[in-house]
C-alpha cells in the first residue's frame, strides 16, 4: 500500500531534487568553501553535542536500531515473564511456526493459490484497463460518452463490490479473479488515460510530418511517450491487485491462500500464526513491488535519467 | 488524436451564428458542444439503466440476483425515512474521521520529522517503510487479536490506512523543495521558524495536500474493509447485512451511499485546496 504520487506527466519538469539530506536547514550563513554544505545533521545545529548518542552510529546500521530494539524488548518481556498474555508468543515459535508451515509444504500451497489468483486477476484487470485507457486517451468522443461513467464508478470503495460479486460469480475463484481483475483495472485504465492525453503537441506534429498511420501513432509514438505513467498505473494496480488478494481471501471464505491462513490464525488463537501471515504478506508485496520496480526501470532506460521511483 | 492539434491551436472558436455557407457540420457541432458535452456523459448511464430496467421488467435475470431499479430506490427511500440510513451513516462518518484524524496527524508529523531530520530518518524510515508494506488487510488479524473488534480496531486501521500515504508525501514535499528556495531563505537570514512558515510549508503544500487526498481515499476504502468483516453497524454492515438475507436492493442501495459520500468527502476536500494554493497562481 505505499502509494508515492508521481507526476501524473509524460515528462515530469526535471526539478532539482534536494537530495536525499532533506532541505538542508543549516541556518548559519557561513561564507564556506561548497556554497551549500551537505546538510548533514540536524535542523538548527551542525555541531553535534558529545552526548548524542545517535549521531555516531554509522548511517547504514541506523535502520535496524529501532526494530533490534523492539525484538530485543519482545524477548526480554517473554524470557522475563513482564506478561503472561498468551498473545505474547516467543520469537523462537513464531520461527518454527514458520519452520513447520515451509516443510510441511502448507505455505507453499497457500501462496501458489493466492499468487495464482492475484496474477490472474491482474493481468485480466491490467489488460482491460490498458486498451480501455487506450481508447479514452485516444477518443474524444469516447471520453465524453464514457469518461464520467468511469469516474462515478471508480469512486465507489473497491470492497463494496465484494457482495454483490459474490452474488454474481459466487464464493469461488471466479469471484476473487473478478474482483482482483477490478482492482487493477481502475488504477491501469486512469493512469494509461492520463499518460495519453500528457503527451505533448510537438510529438504528434512531428509523427503528423513523417506522416505516420494511425497505427504507427499509437505504437511507435503515443504509447512509448505515455508509458511512464503507464507503468506507474501499473505498478500501483500490481499493489491493489495484492490488497484485493487478501480482501477477497477474508471476504470470499473459500480455498487456500495466504489471507485464510491469516484468518485460521485469529480463529485459533495462534498468533504465531497470524505473525508469520503478516510477514509474508509483507516480503510477498515487498517482492512485487521490486520486481515491478525492476522491469519498469529496464524497460524505461531509452528515456534517461528522468524517471524516479523511489 | 482524431482531431488535428495544430490546426485547432491557429483557429478561433466558432461563434454562434446562422451556419454560413463555408461552415461545415464540424463546426456546427463544435458550437453545439459547450451544450452537448456534459449531456454526453449521461448518455452511458442512462442507457444501462434502461437496460437494468428492462432486464428486471422482463425478469430476463432472477430478481435476487438483479433486483429493479425501483425496488433498489425504494429500498434507499425507506431506509432513509426509517432513519437506518442516517444512523448507519453516522457511525460511518464518526469512525471515518476520528481514524483519518489520528492518521492524518502522525502522518503529517512523521513526514515532517523525516523530511527536516536526516538523521531522524535514518532511524525510522526502514521500519516505516517495511511496516508500510504490509496493506491493512494484513494487519487486521493481528490487530483483532491485540485489539478485539471494537471501536479501537476500526480507529486503528483506518488512521493506518491514511497516515502511510500522507507521512510519504509529507517527506517526499519536503525533500523536493529546491535547493534555491533555501539559499534564498538563508540570505535573507530566516530563523529557523521562518524557514519552516515561509519556505518549506508553502513549498511543499502541494504534494502534501495530494497525500492528504490519497489519504482520504485509503482512509474510505479502510472502513468499508473493516465494517464489512467486523462491524455490526455502520455502512459497510450495511452491505453485509443485505447480502446475509439475500437482499440485493439493500446491498445496491449501501453500495451507492458509500460511493456518493466518497465522491462527496473528495470533492470537499478538493475544494479546501483551492483557496489554499491560490497564493501560487498570483504569485507568479
Amino acid at each position: 500500500m505505499t502509494i508515492v504520487v508521481q507526476h501524473k506527466g509524460a515528462f515530469s519538469r526535471s526539478r532539482e531534487k534536494a537530495g536525499d539530506e532533506g532541505v538542508g536547514l543549516a541556518a548559519d550563513v557561513s561564507p564556506h568553501p561548497h556554497p551549500l554544505p551537505p546538510a548533514g545533521e540536524g535542523a538548527v545545529s551542525p555541531r553535534v553535542p558529545a552526548w548524542a548518542l545517535w549521531h555516531r552510529v554509522p548511517r547504514p546500521l541506523r535502520g535496524w536500531v529501532i526494530p533490534v530494539l523492539l525484538l530485543a524488548t519482545w524477548w526480554a518481556a517473554v524470557q522475563f515473564g513482564w506478561s503472561h498474555s498468551p498473545l505474547l508468543v516467543p520469537l523462537q515459535k513464531v520461527w518454527s511456526t514458520g519452520v513447520e508451515q515451509v516443510t510441511s509444504g502448507q505455505l507453499a500451497v497457500a501462496l501458489g493459490a493466492s499468487l495464482w489468483r492475484d496474477l490472474a486477476g491482474f493481468a485480466i484487470g491490467a489488460g482491460a484497463g490498458l486498451l480501455f485507457g487506450t481508447l479514452l486517451g485516444v477518443s474524444r468522443l469516447a471520453e465524453r460518452l464514457v469518461a464520467p461513467s468511469f469516474h462515478t464508478f471508480k469512486q465507489i470503495s473497491l470492497f463494496a463490490w465484494i457482495p454483490l460479486l459474490s452474488v454474481w460469480f459466487g464464493l469461488g475463484d471466479a469471484a476473487k479473479v473478478a474482483f482482483l481483475s477490478l482492482a487493477a483495472f481502475f488504477p491501469v485504465a486512469l493512469n494509461t488515460f492520463e499518460g495519453i492525453r500528457a503527451v505533448p503537441r510537438e510529438l504528434l506534429e512531428v509523427a503528423r510530418v513523417f506522416a505516420f498511420s494511425r497505427w504507427q501513432l499509437l505504437l511507435r509514438v503515443v504509447l512509448p511517450a505515455a508509458s511512464p505513467s503507464i507503468f506507474t498505473g501499473l505498478h500501483l494496480g500490481l499493489i491493489y491487485a495484492w490488497l484485493a488478494t487478501l480482501g477477497g481471501e477474508y471476504l470470499l471464505v473459500s480455498g487456500k491462500g495466504v489471507g485464510n491462513l491469516l484468518i485460521d490464525g485469529r480463529e485459533h488463537f495462534g498468533m504465531n500464526l497470524v505473525l508469520l501471515g503478516v510477514i509474508v504478506v509483507g516480503l510477498v508485496g515487498f517482492t512485487l513491488n521490486w520486481i515491478a520496480s525492476r522491469i519498469e526501470r529496464r524497460l524505461l532506460v531509452w528515456r534517461g535519467a528522468s524517471a524516479r521511483f523511489h | 488524436m482524431s482531431r488535428h492539434p495544430a490546426i485547432e491551436l491557429s483557429e478561433p472558436i466558432p461563434g454562434v451564428g446562422p451556419l454560413e455557407p463555408g461552415r461545415s457540420l464540424r463546426d456546427v457541432l463544435r458550437t453545439a458542444a459547450p451544450v452537448a458535452r456534459p449531456l454526453a456523459g449521461l448518455a452511458l448511464p442512462l442507457l444501462l439503466l434502461l437496460l437494468w430496467f428492462l432486464a428486471a421488467q422482463h425478469e430476463w435475470v432472477a430478481p435476487q440476483v438483479l433486483p429493479a431499479p425501483s425496488a433498489v430506490w425504494d429500498t434507499l427511500l425507506a431506509m432513509a425515512q426509517s432513519g437506518e440510513l442516517a444512523d448507519n451513516l453516522r457511525i460511518s462518518l464518526w469512525r471515518v474521521l476520528a481514524g483519518f484524524g489520528v492518521g492524518l496527524v502522525g502522518g503529517l508529523l512523521l513526514g515532517a520529522a523525516m523530511g527536516l531530520s536526516p538523521t531522524f530518518k535514518d532511524y525510522v524510515y526502514p521500519l516505516f517503510k517495511a511496516f508500510s508494506q504490509v496493506p491493512v488487510l494484513g494487519w487486521l488479524p493481528l490487530l483483532m487479536l491485540l485489539v478485539g473488534i471494537d471501536e479501537a480496531l476500526k480507529v486503528i486501521l483506518i488512521a493506518k490506512a491514511a497516515l502511510v500515504p500522507v507521512a510519504l508525501n509529507t517527506l517526499k514535499g519536503i525533500e523536493n523543495v529546491p535547493r534555491q528556495y533555501v539559499e534564498v531563505a538563508r540570505v535573507f537570514g530566516f530563523n529557523t521558524r521562518q524557514l519552516l512558515v515561509r519556505m518549506v510549508l508553502p513549498a511543499a503544500f502541494a504534494p502534501i495536500w495530494n497525500g492528504v487526498r490519497h489519504g482520504f481515499t485509503h482512509a474510505w476504502l479502510a472502513l468499508v474493509v473493516v465494517e464489512l468483516l467486523a462491524s455490526s453497524e455502520g455502512l459497510g454492515f450495511l452491505i453485509v447485512y443485505g447480502r446475509q438475507l439475500f437482499q440485493l436492493d439493500v446491498v445496491m442501495a449501501a453500495v451507492a451511499v458509500v460511493g456518493v459520500v466518497g465522491f462527496v468527502l473528495d470533492k470537499l476536500l478538493a475544494l479546501v485546496e483551492l483557496p489554499l494554493l491560490r497564493w501560487r497562481r498570483t504569485g507568479f
